[in-house]
């Protein structure tokens, strides 16, 4: 009845769809909407792979430009890698969502969503979680490559950056995706976000350079900087899920 | 026959710019109303201010009865002359993930959307090499997908050649012919003309004329 080329008539299909064969169910009807923006956004960036070659390309430049800068013995680099890995992290998530709603805009997708029943928070919630799987997933990948260029080795509780790193990516992706979506009908758009962005994070990256800088050379305690962290998170994701509808249907 | 958009007196501004000026109009269910005019006139303003996308600066707007339209938004199919589609992902790959943000409301299958626009569901082809006229097939089977009963369209025809544009007149049709409501702007008047019920013509965003076309 149909074949894949443009010349394929319609075949009114609409019109032998009997009731009882329209379907109720299509695949995705049952995962949690923001679960299904999540899956479409890590099945475009599989294949399009626009935000981690960014990422990737911004992030080690950061690195490699420091550790040639420094030539870092290890007491030093305890000191400079929570400030450089913050930077690395920041520079690559802007660069991400840069990326994020840009895909919406393009071809209208946006009023797509805004005529769809999926709650807005939805949209938003998934475009976090893509982001901070993008974000955490260079990192993983600079981890390794910190301990190299910077002979690290930490003299904290190193398991507690698995607590650091991710409720610090966790701050600055929700509040990207936020001022990110904020943004997206401005003209200067790419420009405007680091300077929104930046000053709102900075009591999270002030938490998180100093939380990193605490385990890596066992110091003092960072956990009071990983309460910070979390409280920060915990105030901005409601903020944010609460105002995102707001934002998105703003004219 | 019932009237199922109803507009008193709706006005629309950008800044100081008038792009609709306080139109009184009620559209009745089951109608293709055909909205012509040149660049400007209003018309892809008034579709999106009935489609809930754009609010009315003055005036009331009633969409299934309901004053704010983005509460019936999920009866209301809204096809813009961008295919709002995702370049990257197939038409089926569109579809599903589309058809999965309608949950209150009993979709055609993804396949079924895609067989009534006379696309292969089988075609594996990112949508962003699809041609114009089968990226606003792709676009129509989306606006299908829940089933709506009002459908806005805004230049379906636009960079068609015009075999596509044929295709696209037939399809038209059938949705008029299953019972939906059909806004639909154009510049070719002598395209649209034959699946017409009204003839509105806008101009400075205003309402010019509005002709019955079948007696």
């Amino acid at each position: 009845m149909t074949n894949n080329n443009d010349d394929s008539r319609p075949t009114g299909g609409l019109s032998k769809i009997a009731e009882g064969e329209r379907e109720a169910r299509a695949p995705g009807r049952r995962v949690p909407y923001s679960v299904l923006h999540l899956l479409k956004d890590l099945r475009i960036e599989w294949r399009s792979r626009d935000a981690i070659n960014s990422m990737l390309f911004f992030s080690l430049l950061v690195v490699v430009i420091f550790s040639l800068a420094f030539d870092p013995t290890g007491e030093l680099s305890r000191q400079i890698t929570g400030p450089i890995l913050c930077v690395a992290i920041l520079f690559a998530a802007v660069s991400a969502l840069n990326q994020a709603w840009a895909r919406e805009l393009r071809h209208n997708v946006l009023d797509a969503h805004r005529m769809s029943a999926a709650p807005a928070s939805s949209l938003f919630l998934g475009k976090v979680l893509s982001t901070f799987i993008f974000v955490s997933s260079v990192e993983l990948l600079l981890a390794p490559l910190f301990a190299i260029f910077y002979n690290l080795r930490a003299l904290g509780n190193i398991w507690l950056l698995l607590v650091a790193v991710p409720l610090g990516t966790w701050a600055v992706t929700i509040n990207g995706t936020f001022f990110a979506a904020l943004s997206i009908r401005s003209r200067n758009r790419e420009l405007l976000l680091p300077l929104i962005l930046f000053p709102i994070f900075m009591p999270a990256l002030l938490a998180m350079v100093l939380a990193i800088s605490a385990i890596l050379s066992g110091d003092s305690d960072p956990s009071l900087w990983i309460k910070m962290l979390a409280g920060y998170d915990v105030i901005f994701t409601t903020i944010s899920l609460l105002l995102f509808e707001t934002v998105l249907n703003a004219e | 026959m019932p009237s199922i958009v109803q507009l008193e007196s709706l006005s629309k501004l950008f800044g100081s710019f008038v792009a609709l000026r306080k139109i009184s109009l009620s559209f009745q269910a089951g109608r293709c109303y055909v909205l012509l005019g040149e660049n400007g006139a209003g018309k892809s303003t008034l579709l999106r201010v009935i489609a809930g996308l754009l609010k009315p600066t003055h005036g009331v707007i009633r969409v299934f009865g309901e004053p704010k339209p983005s509460d019936a938004r999920d009866r209301i199919g809204y096809m813009s002359h961008a295919p709002m589609l995702y370049d990257e992902l197939s038409a089926m790959e569109n579809l599903h993930y589309f058809a999965g943000l309608y949950r209150e409301r009993p979709c055609l299958t993804p396949r079924q959307a895609l067989e009534a626009v006379g696309l292969d569901p089988a075609l594996a082809r990112p949508t962003g090499q699809y041609s114009q006229g089968m990226r606003q097939r792709a676009s129509l089977a989306r606006v299908l997908l829940p089933q709506p009963d009002l459908l806005l369209l805004d230049e379906p025809f636009s960079n068609m050649d015009a075999a596509s544009a044929r295709q696209m007149l037939k399809l038209i049709e059938h949705q008029r012919a299953a019972g939906k409501t059909i806004l639909l702007t154009t510049h070719q008047r002598e395209l649209a003309e034959p699946v017409a019920d009204f003839l509105l013509t806008l101009q400075a965003g205003a309402v010019n004329s509005l002709v019955e076309t079948h007696a």
